[in-house]
C-alpha cells in the first residue's frame, strides 16, 4: 500500500479545507481503516465506478463514509458521453431516429417515439399519421417498456447476488427481442419509427406470434416474481432501503417508477396522452412506500400493464389488416420499401426496377429524400413522453432546413440520479447499490 | 532443469506442455466485466440462458481485472473513458487478450466526433476485432471461439506474444492521435 500525502487543501469534497488528503491505490482495506484511525480520521472518502459491475454502465460515485455510513454521495458523470445531439445537429431530421436510438439503449423504442412525435409536431402532421403506424409504435414502445423492466429487475437482482433473476428476466427479454426482431429486424438500435410512421408493418403471421410472446413472457415474468419478490434475502435488502418521498421527488424532478412508488400516479400515458393511449385499457401502478423494494414491484407490475397494452395492439392490428404505415405525403414519406432480398433486407425489388428503369422523376425524388431530406418548417417544439424510466422529453429546434438546429433530449435517467445523494446519505454503503439499482437509469441516456 | 524454447531437443515435451496449456487456458477464459454501452447489454444477453456463454467456458465475468484474462471492451469509448480503459487493462496479469466488440470500440463507428475514442486500438492491443451494432450475442460467440482458436496455437513463452504487443503499442504510437484527426463533425 503506498500513502502518499498531499497538502492541498481542496475544500471541495472534506468539509475542513485544513484537513490533509491522503490518496490511496489498491492494498487492503484493514490497512486504510488502520491507517485513517492512526491519523484519528474518521470520514474516508471512496470511489466506486467508473468501471464498476453494479453501476448501471459508467457511473463515477464518490462516497464520503464514516465505517460503514455513506455521509456524503455524489454522482459523477460523462464517461459515456457520446456526443449524440451533436451528431444530430449534422444529419437529416430521418437519420437522427439512427442516432437517438442508441441513447438509453435498453430502451431504443421510447427514446425514437419521442423523436418522432417530436418531429412530427414540428411538420405539423401528427394527426396525418396512419392509424396502423400509431398502433406499431405503441406495441413497440411497450415491448421496449417491458424489456427495459426485465433489465432493471434482472440486474438489480443480479447486483444483490441473485445470479438466477438476471437469467430468468433475459430469457423472457429474449421472448420479447423475438418480436422485435421479427418486425424491425434488429434486437437492439432499431431505428424503426421514422418521421411520419414506421419503417414496415407487421410481417405475416405476426399477431399469432406476439399472441403467443404474451403467454410465455407472462409466465416467465411469474416465475420471476414468484422468485424474486417473495426472496427474504432481496426484502431484507430493499424494504425501508433508499426512500424518498414525494416532497423530495417533486423538488427533484424524478418521474417515473421512482415517481410512482411514493404515491403520485403520473403518468404521460394517461395524463397527457399521445400515439393514442387514451384508447387502450391499462392501469397505473403506484405504491406509499416510497423504497427500493415498492419501485421493483412496480416494476414488474408496470410489465403486466405493458403485456395488456401489447395484447390490446395485437387485436387492433388484427383488425386493421394491411395498411399504409407511413404518411400520404410523398415530400416526407420514405420512398422505397423495405424487402428480404438474397442478399439480406434492402429496397424491394420492385421500387429499384421502378426508379432505374421506368420513371426519372421517382429516381430524382427518391434521390432527393433519401440524400438531402424533407425541410421541416422552423421553429422549435417539446414533445414528451413515457419512457420505462420517467418523462422522456425532446426540445427540437429547427431553423427550416434539413437537419435539427439543435437537438435535445431531458432524459429521464439523467433527472432521477440527482435523488442519488438524497437515497443513499445516512445509510449503508451496500445500500448505494441498491439505491442505483432501484433508481434504473442507463449511463448512455445520461450523458448521451 | 530449465527448459525453454531454446534448450535443445526440447520439441516434444514443450510442444505437449503448450498444447495442453494452450487447450486449458483456451476453455477458460475469464472477461473481466467492461460493459460501457450497448454492446455490454448483448454482453450479458450473451451470458443468460438462451445463449449461455459458460458452454465456452467464459461465463465467469470478474469484476476484479486481477482475475481476468480477457476484456470484452462492449461499446463506444468516451475520451473521458479512455484513461480507465488502460487502467483496467494495465492491472490484468499477463497473459490477456481484448476483444473490441462492436464497431464503437472497433473504430468509433457512426460517432465520429470529439467524444468518442476512433477505435480502442489507440489504448489497448485488440486481438479480435468484432463488427455489429451491436453484434448479436451468437457474433459473440463466435468471436470468442475464434480467440480461442488464437489462443490454443499460442507459444507457452511470453516473448513472442509481447514482441507482438510491443510491436502494435509502437505503430499505436506513431499512429496520428485522435485529437488531430477530424472528421465531419471538427
Amino acid at each position: 500500500m503506498s500513502t502518499t500525502e498531499s497538502f492541498t487543501p481542496t475544500g471541495a469534497f472534506t468539509e475542513d479545507p485544513d484537513a490533509a488528503e491522503y490518496t490511496v491505490n489498491g492494498g487492503d482495506w484493514t490497512d486504510v481503516a488502520e491507517e485513517a484511525v492512526r491519523l484519528g480520521q474518521q470520514r474516508i472518502v471512496m470511489n466506486m465506478g467508473p468501471q464498476h459491475p453494479s453501476t448501471h454502465g459508467v457511473l463515477r460515485v464518490m462516497l464520503e463514509v464514516e465505517g460503514e455510513i455513506v455521509k456524503e454521495a455524489r454522482a459523477g458523470i460523462g464517461y459515456l458521453h457520446t456526443g449524440i445531439e451533436k451528431n444530430m445537429e449534422y444529419r437529416t431530421w430521418t437519420q437522427g431516429v439512427t442516432f437517438c436510438t442508441r441513447m438509453d439503449y435498453v430502451n431504443s423504442m421510447n427514446n425514437e417515439h419521442a423523436y418522432v412525435l417530436g418531429v412530427e409536431k414540428l411538420l405539423g402532421i401528427t394527426d396525418d399519421i396512419p392509424e396502423r403506424a400509431s398502433v406499431l409504435r405503441v406495441l413497440m414502445a411497450e415491448l421496449s417498456r417491458i424489456a427495459s423492466h426485465l433489465v432493471a429487475v434482472g440486474t438489480g437482482g443480479n447486483e444483490l447476488g441473485g445470479t438466477t433473476i438476471m437469467t430468468h428476466s433475459f430469457t423472457a427479454r429474449e421472448e420479447v427481442f423475438r418480436i422485435i426482431e421479427m418486425i424491425s429486424g434488429l434486437r437492439m438500435n432499431n431505428a424503426y419509427m421514422r418521421p411520419g410512421g414506421v419503417a414496415q408493418g407487421l410481417p405475416e403471421g405476426g399477431v399469432w406470434r406476439i399472441r403467443d410472446m404474451v403467454t410465455k413472457v407472462r409466465g416467465y415474468v411469474d416465475e420471476v416474481a414468484d422468485l424474486h419478490l417473495k426472496n427474504p434475502v432481496f426484502v431484507g435488502r430493499t424494504k425501508g432501503i433508499a426512500k424518498l418521498d414525494l416532497a423530495a421527488c417533486m423538488a427533484l424532478g424524478v418521474t417515473g417508477p421512482v415517481l410512482r412508488s411514493a404515491g403520485l400516479p403520473y403518468d404521460l400515458r394517461k395524463a397527457q396522452p399521445y400515439s393514442g393511449y387514451e384508447d387502450y385499457d391499462f392501469q397505473v401502478p403506484t405504491s406509499t412506500d416510497a423504497d427500493a423494494y415498492s419501485r421493483t414491484l412496480l416494476r414488474m407490475e408496470e410489465i403486466y400493464e405493458s403485456l395488456k397494452i401489447v395484447s390490446q395492439a395485437a387485436d387492433r392490428l388484427e383488425g386493421l389488416g394491411d395498411g399504409p404505415v407511413m404518411v400520404a405525403d410523398k415530400k416526407i414519406a420514405w420512398p422505397a420499401q423495405l424487402s428480404i432480398g438474397s442478399d439480406g433486407q434492402g429496397n424491394s425489388a420492385q421500387h429499384i426496377r421502378h426508379i432505374m428503369d421506368e420513371s426519372m422523376e421517382a429516381l430524382i425524388h427518391h434521390f432527393k429524400l433519401v440524400t438531402e431530406g424533407f425541410d421541416v418548417p422552423a421553429g422549435q417544439v417539446f414533445q414528451a413522453t413515457e419512457g420505462p424510466k420517467g418523462l422522456l422529453g425532446v426540445h427540437l429546434v429547427s431553423d427550416g432546413g434539413t437537419k435539427p438546429w439543435r437537438a435535445h433530449f431531458r432524459d429521464p435517467g439523467f433527472n432521477n440520479l440527482q435523488a442519488l445523494s438524497m437515497m443513499t446519505e445516512g445509510g449503508q454503503v451496500a445500500d448505494v447499490v441498491v439505491a442505483i439499482a432501484s433508481i434504473d437509469f442507463v449511463l448512455g441516456g445520461v450523458d448521451r | 532443469m530449465h527448459i525453454d524454447e531454446n534448450t535443445p531437443d526440447a520439441g516434444w515435451f514443450t510442444g505437449t506442455l503448450e498444447a495442453t496449456v494452450g487447450f486449458l487456458r483456451a476453455g477458460s477464459l475469464w472477461p473481466v466485466t467492461f460493459g460501457l454501452a450497448c454492446c455490454s447489454i448483448e454482453m450479458m444477453a450473451t451470458g443468460t440462458s438462451r445463449f449461455d456463454i459458460s458452454r465456452h467456458g467464459s461465463e465467469v465475468f470478474r469484476g476484479s481485472p486481477r482475475q481476468a484474462d480477457l476484456m470484452i471492451v462492449a461499446g463506444r469509448l468516451s475520451n473521458k473513458m479512455a484513461p480507465i480503459l488502460r487502467q483496467v487493462y494495465d492491472q490484468m496479469a499477463e497473459p490477456k487478450w481484448v476483444i473490441s466488440q462492436g464497431v464503437c470500440a472497433s473504430s468509433g463507428g457512426m460517432f465520429n466526433n470529439y467524444a468518442i475514442v476512433q477505435g480502442v486500438d489507440h489504448i489497448v492491443p485488440v486481438d479480435i476485432y468484432l463488427p455489429g451494432c451491436p453484434p448479436r450475442p451468437e457474433m459473440l460467440i463466435n468471436a470468442l471461439t475464434t480467440l480461442q482458436d488464437e489462443v490454443k496455437k499460442q507459444p507457452l513463452w511470453q516473448s513472442r506474444r509481447k514482441e507482438i504487443a510491443a510491436a502494435a503499442e509502437a505503430a499505436a504510437l506513431k499512429a496520428t492521435p485522435t485529437s488531430d484527426q477530424f472528421g465531419l463533425l471538427r
